[in-house]
């Protein structure tokens, strides 16, 4: 676990049998997974795989229809306010307030998470993200990388043990996008935090994760390390193993077999 | 790094300031938005104040009657312009899709009414203020002139303020934008009911009862007495804080139930119509 922290006895991320069905449609359904402290784990699948409805079940944001979820060794949704404080969220999905300057946007946000020494830390998260000659411009008239690291500055500002990333790159420019995943490498590492990274970008999946969950329709496809995913389906880019898992191919390798 | 608050009931004054702070930063960035504070109330008020006016020269019981028009006009706002700065304040996170965040964050339910109840009565008092030393001015007509009454009366319409903007945010939360029009119109059912510029015995002896289980309307009762018969009903605040109680608790267990369901349906991840 994070070092600056008292250790948590259970897994950052405990995900039993879980179940979310919106009216008869089941957006999830029974999965099931741990997350180690520290790690960075990728959440891959396609469009409607319901990878953005276990995130948000997770945060406490959707009510699961069944199953178990523990974030920190707290129930969640019940118990969300035990930890939220040591969790935070980033997509480009939903955004940070636009009319209000980046460091005013950082205040409310560090004073909602009950960030202590908030002036240093702001300055110290602008120093990190490159935001110092940006902190008294309105949100809403950056760039669009320029956005994403105030969300990314958002998202660290309580310097969370538990991150969660829902396409952080999407929409970026490919120098923008690498910038953003060696930052959020550098925080893992430092921090020794435990990351969820739901993502389309093999590329970012690829660099950032040590563990890959593949889900299709609400379920877990597979789950391993990208490299025994890449030996076991006989492909050489994590792409190739998520087309033939979004297209039902199946195993490839003999090995295997 | 942080400060560990454990409880889900714990209600903790720096995130409500933090909230409050991030409506005043808006504000302040906005100049049509605080135009629009002020300039509807004035209008209002100065439209009915010169129609009282002309009815007071024409008319024996309205010269008795002097400025209850124009008290109904500005009482009305505290309860429109009280329910709406609550409302607006919280589409304001709608349409900036920054609800989400906020229901991620260790943001209670309670913490963020609070700060919207505390932003409301900021709002009110950028839009109402100048407008009753206008009335003052172009009138002769002074609102404070009422002393502990008006207290008594701004009190009871601000809970019942309080209490329909909480319920509106909830169905905001729980349907999405498509509900947006309520924050703006649901004031206005009340407003025939509530009797702002008539006795309540104006209405059919069948329609009185139900404009006696509204709040407000005791206290628009109550400003006609003190106005025109100059006697303070202190019966009427009693009874309009009771009935506010229940509208208040009502309303914030309607939003604690629609927060729920909106949680339960997806509602907080889409916050578009």
């Amino acid at each position: 676990m994070c070092a600056m922290l008292a250790p948590t006895p259970s897994p950052p991320i405990e995900v039993d049998r879980l179940v979310k069905i919106y009216k008869t449609v089941p957006a999830v359904d029974g999965i099931s997974f741990t997350l180690k402290a520290g790690s960075v784990t990728g959440l891959l699948g396609g469009n409607g795989a319901g990878k953005t409805t276990t995130i948000a079940t997770i945060m406490g944001l959707v009510l699961p229809t069944s199953g178990r979820v523990a974030v920190l060794g707290a129930e969640m949704p019940k118990e969300r306010y035990r930890v939220l404080h040591r969790m935070n969220f980033e997509s480009p999905y939903v955004e940070v307030p636009m009319r209000l300057t980046v460091r005013q946007n950082l205040k409310v946000f560090g004073m909602l998470y009950g960030v202590e020494h908030l002036r240093e830390r702001i300055a110290e998260l602008a120093r990190q993200l490159d935001l110092t000659d940006l902190l008294d411009r309105p949100t809403g008239r950056l760039s669009a990388g320029q956005k994403t690291r105030v969300a990314l500055a958002k998202a660290l500002i309580n310097n969370p043990d538990v991150l969660l990333l829902d396409e952080p790159t999407a929409s970026l420019d490919p120098d923008t996008a690498d910038w953003v995943r060696g930052h959020l490498a550098s925080y893992c590492r430092d921090r020794h935090a435990t990351v969820l990274l739901a993502s389309h970008n093999m590329n970012e999946v690829e660099r950032l994760c040590e563990r890959v969950i593949i889900m299709k329709r609400g379920r877990i496809e597979d789950d391993d390390s990208p490299a025994k995913l890449l030996a076991r389906y006989g492909r050489s880019t994590l792409e190739e193993v998520f087309l033939d898992v979004a297209r039902g191919e199946g195993i490839h390798s003999e090995a295997a077999q | 790094m942080t400060s560990a608050v454990e409880s889900a009931y714990a209600i903790s004054p720096r995130r409500i300031g933090a909230m409050m702070l991030r409506y005043w930063y808006l504000l302040r960035s906005s100049w049509p938005r605080l135009l629009d504070l002020v300039y509807w109330p004035t209008v209002q008020m100065v439209t009915w104040g010169f129609l009282q006016y002309y009815i007071a020269n024409n008319a024996g019981f309205f010269a008795r009657a002097g400025g209850t028009f124009i008290g109904a006009v500005l009482l009305w706002d505290i309860l429109f312009r009280g329910q709406l700065g609550f409302s607006i304040s919280f589409l304001e996170e709608m349409w900036s899709r920054n609800i989400s965040n906020l229901m991620m964050s260790p943001l209670r339910p309670a913490e963020f009414i609070i700060a919207l109840m505390v932003m409301s009565v900021v709002r009110l008092s950028i839009g109402a203020v100048p407008v009753t030393f206008l009335a003052i001015a172009f009138f002769g007509f002074n609102l404070y002139g009422l002393g502990f009454a008006l207290v008594a009366f701004f009190f009871n319409l601000m809970l019942t303020s309080w209490a329909i903007g909480i319920f509106v945010s909830g169905l905001i939360l729980r349907n999405g934008m498509g509900a947006e029009n309520l924050a703006w119109s649901i004031m206005f059912l009340l407003m025939p009911l509530a009797c702002v510029y008539y006795p309540v015995a104006t209405l059919p002896f069948w329609l009185q009862p139900v404009a006696w289980a509204l709040p407000p309307t005791y206290v628009f009762e109550g400003m006609r007495a003190l106005l025109i018969d100059k006697v303070f009903r202190p019966d009427l605040m009693f009874d309009a804080l009771a009935l506010n109680a229940v509208l208040f608790a009502i309303g914030v267990f309607a939003f604690l139930k629609l927060l729920q369901s909106a949680r339960r349906h997806g509602a907080l991840m889409q916050t578009g119509e």
